[in-house]
């Protein structure tokens, strides 16, 4: 049967240029596509904010009209949301998930080539809308009716709709991924109570990913049944229910919220201890408390409708369960700080992203308690307090997180460091910069300055905070700008870095930077919570752990070959998306047709494609 | 010390057994012994449940909100549905069959009963495909007699009003084209929204499986299943009791609950 596969399509052997990039399924290069990408997209989300702070940093201003306003916010949001962070975290599970349990490659490499590409198509057709005909225009949460055909007759909505279905079978395909990767490609004596914290943080977030995402699938089926063929999910006229939506999305979107947040506690985890020179404090408390908050992230979505009138019942037990996940939460702040007590910190660039983690999430976190109240949060929802609240558990979180995530693996994936100098400027830049961008928010949405109106009237008192934040908005793009120089120069011409500059823990610090092909020279034994410290420091070591020497002598390792299938798989839902949104017309049918059958010719093959071929000579 | 020596001898015996299974043919060598697309599958399973269940969990909330009819007691047939629910009941002790026949290696036998699976998957399918074509036709017959009576269903005395003078028998409600007025498709109200998007994505999940059993019984034509390869069987025989489960569930909420009087309405 391979013999008929490879007749249609050889089995791509370009060790380098293009074509390896287009048809790898390494782990780690797939990591840094997804890095790059993320990243990419990140600066784009940024731009989009940036004309959002330029058209309120002064009051009563006509820069872009209310309809481009209300395209920007939603697109920043989704963007942000499903476009930088996510995928950002995706990245880090890419690279390091192997690395860390002792693997040679996650469990399906083609799968995981299949989820970067089907993700960067979502990517680019989300994208894509700003060119074609307007961008969607209902916020990130898209709240029926506004997305209904009668109010929307645009495309921006069907672009939306579907862009984010295809970025959900991406990350629905990596989720289940990472899930099998870590139960059943761990090292030996790597038991679950041993995994690195990002690895634990990994899978947590992949379960929910796993178990959420249907649901917004659904969802999002039902507004596009409405839309294209007239059903009546959210017809009120017919007795459909908006509110229907809301729960559907919220259900969703709580989960959501701990999966851009639980990798952030991950890299955290990994970094403290390391720059602080002792053991993670409490690391089972950490890996339950993770847990928890998995488990307890599907109890509070309906504290993002306190105002809606669901009656005091339901709010009251939302609110004590939104208050209830701020312990583990919590749990895990202290336990960081236990950790750094007493500990030899060494302040690299790194390790103050984590602490300015520290500091802002809980600012986040005392926020988000705050309107865990039903009866305070009335006074909040839809104002600017609820948007400087956001933005500091998922910028002065997540992207603190990232930040700092980015500066400790950066010299594993290049082999070179990052300029510190720069890097404590970039760190300062985006640390005040965040601030004063935020904080002021605060302030308006006391003073009651909704959301998502493009402009306001000269007197209602919020000239100077608007203008205040949008100064920090030029801070923190200057800080972004730096951490790009930072970047490109680090990687030209950055100070050459062995294989473990931080002296640290875990197992991908054992092997040479950047990691050869294959990983693991032979596969590592696991002993105990920090691995490669044990065996730096104990001794406790009976294989020499891989890489660096130089021997290139890959033989006997079977490494999964690349294809041409996971790629050409995602054109076709890249294809099918597009014909979709004009299903209307007939052109638009039958380019959906054709997107499908790609897919479809292209899944069959793959799944008839081994994942060696056995007469091809071995360790490509 | 001595102690940290029996571990490491320990770790050396774990990786030595690791080395030997990676050296067998099929079966790598995985943490916990399991294989990796079963453990995919059923964390594919486990995420099928979310989308169902959403599915199933907006139906229910819009089940007695329709404004107009045809209701679920004006259309289904529980006989028919319960012949096809059946058969695809049956469907599963057949694949069943299949994986125990290609475990013991019996060729023949697995090509009997996926190919008898397959077909009960079709004819489940064809019986959907004359449902919703039953649905969609559907046409109000009364007698203008037993208007008031309580003998006709709510949907039929929302018609009365075509008992003019001179009418004894309504024989269906047609717009001057000639189309039928009364039938259920996906825009005539929340129960027809919501029955066919649930039922239709039920049924996408039956096509796909007949789909894989087919392919699985053309592939063993040319050597593709073998007894050492059982776990392809094995996977397919999954998704196919997943699926029938969640038909149960459907049967269940949506024939049974729609029909008898009693069911909870909401």
């Amino acid at each position: 049967m391979s013999s008929m596969t490879t007749s249609i399509l050889p089995r791509p052997i370009h060790p380098t240029g293009l074509w390896a990039w287009l048809t790898t399924i390494d782990h780690k290069r797939i990591g840094i596509l997804y890095g790059v990408t993320a990243f990419i997209m990140f600066l784009s989300g940024g731009i989009e904010a940036m004309y959002i702070r330029l058209q309120l940093a002064a009051p009563e201003q006509e820069l872009v009209s209310p309809e481009i306003y209300s395209q920007l916010f939603t697109m920043h949001g989704t963007t942000m949301i499903f476009l930088a962070i996510m995928p950002m975290g995706a990245a880090f599970f890419n690279y390091l998930i192997p690395l860390q349990i002792g693997a040679r490659d996650v469990a399906f490499p083609r799968l995981n080539a299949f989820s970067y590409w089907t993700f960067l198509g979502g990517a680019v057709m989300l994208k894509s809308s700003w060119f074609l005909g307007g961008a969607p225009n209902a916020g990130w949460f898209g709240y029926a009716p506004i997305t209904s055909s009668a109010y929307n007759p645009g495309h921006g909505i069907d672009f939306w709709i579907l862009s984010l279905q295809i970025l959900g079978i991406a990350s629905l395909a990596a989720a289940f991924n990472f899930i099998v990767t870590i139960i059943n490609l761990r090292a030996p004596g790597m038991s679950l109570m041993r995994m690195p914290i990002f690895t634990w943080m990994t899978f947590v977030t992949s379960i929910l990913l796993i178990l959420a995402f249907p649901v917004i699938t659904v969802a999002l089926i039902e507004v596009m049944f409405d839309r294209f063929f007239g059903t009546n999910f959210f017809n009120v006229g017919a007795g459909g229910q908006p509110l229907l939506w809301q729960h559907l999305f919220w259900v969703f979107g709580h989960p959501e919220v701990y999966i851009l947040i639980l990798p952030a506690l991950g890299i955290i985890a990994e970094v403290i201890p390391t720059f602080s020179k002792k053991p993670l404090f409490g690391y089972p408390v950490v890996v339950l408390s993770g847990v928890v908050i998995g488990f307890m992230g599907w109890m509070v979505w309906s504290h993002h409708m306190f105002t809606v009138g669901l009656g005091p019942v339901a709010n009251s037990v939302f609110a004590v369960t939104t208050m209830a996940i701020a312990v583990p939460t919590g749990v895990k702040i202290f336990n960081y700080m236990a950790t750094m007590w007493k500990g030899s910190i060494s302040l690299t660039t790194s390790m103050l992203y984590a602490i300015g983690f520290i500091f802002l999430f809980v600012i986040g976190g005392l926020s988000g308690v705050m309107h865990s109240s039903a009866a305070s949060d009335a006074q909040q929802q839809d104002t600017y307090f609820i948007v400087a609240h956001l933005h500091y558990v998922l910028f002065g979180g997540s992207i603190m997180a990232l930040g700092s995530g980015i500066y400790y693996w950066f010299p594993k994936m290049t082999g070179r460091l990052m300029d510190e100098k720069l890097g404590k400027l970039n760190f300062l830049l985006v640390f005040i910069g965040m601030n004063v961008t935020f904080f002021p928010m605060h302030f308006l949405g006391l003073d009651g300055m909704p959301r998502r109106i493009y402009t306001y009237d000269s007197d209602m008192g919020w000239n100077l905070w608007n203008a205040v934040s949008s100064v920090g908005y030029l801070i923190l793009a200057l800080g972004v700008l730096i951490l790009i120089v930072n970047i490109i120069w680090s990687v030209l011409s950055g100070e050459k870095a062995d294989g473990d500059p931080w002296d640290a823990r875990t197992l991908e610090w054992s092997m040479s930077s950047p990691p050869p092909e294959y990983n693991f020279e032979q596969i590592p034994i696991v002993h105990g919570i920090d691995p490669y410290w044990e065996q730096k420091r104990e001794g406790l070591s009976t294989v020499p752990i891989s890489g660096g020497s130089g021997d290139d002598d890959s033989h006997g390792i079977h490494l999964p070959q690349p294809s041409y299938w996971p790629p050409l798989a995602s054109l076709g839902l890249f294809v099918s998306g597009y014909g979709l949104v004009y299903l209307s017309s007939s052109i638009g049918l039958v380019v959906s047709i054709i997107g499908a059958a790609i897919t479809m010719v292209a899944v069959y093959a793959w799944s008839f494609e081994p994942v060696n071929d056995p007469d091809e000579g071995e360790g490509h | 010390m001595i102690q940290m020596k029996a571990k490491v001898i320990k770790g050396a015996r774990i990786l030595q057994e690791a080395v030997t299974t990676q050296h067998g043919t099929d079966h790598e060598y995985t943490t916990t012994g399991l294989n990796h697309r079963k453990l995919l599958m059923w964390a594919f399973l486990g995420s099928d449940c979310m989308f169902f269940g959403s599915l199933i969990a907006t139906y229910m909330v819009y089940y007695g909100k329709s404004k107009v009819g045809p209701f679920p007691e004006d259309l289904f047939s529980i006989p028919i549905t319960s012949v096809s629910t059946f058969v695809l009941l049956m469907s599963s002790m057949s694949m069943v069959l299949a994986y125990a026949a290609i475990r013991k290696g019996s060729l023949k036998g697995f090509r009997v009963w996926i190919l008898s699976t397959a077909l009960m998957g079709m004819t489940f399918l064809a019986f959907q495909v004359f449902e919703f074509y039953e649905f969609a036709n559907h046409e109000v017959h009364f007698d203008c007699s037993q208007v008031g009576t309580g003998n006709l269903s709510a949907f039929e005395e929302s018609f009365q009003n075509e008992c003019i003078e001179g009418v004894t028998t309504v024989d269906g409600i047609h717009d001057s084209d000639g189309n039928n007025l009364t039938g259920l498709t996906p825009k005539t109200n929340l129960f027809g929204t919501t029955f066919f998007t649930l039922t239709g994505f039920h049924g996408a999940h039956v096509t796909l499986g007949v789909i894989w059993l087919l392919s699985l019984f053309f592939y063993s034509f040319r050597g593709g299943v073998t007894r050492e390869r059982d776990l392809d069987v094995d996977l397919a025989a999954l998704y196919w009791h997943f699926v029938d489960i969640v038909w149960i569930v459907i049967f269940t909420v949506v024939y049974l609950f729609g029909v008898f009087p009693g069911f909870p309405e909401s």
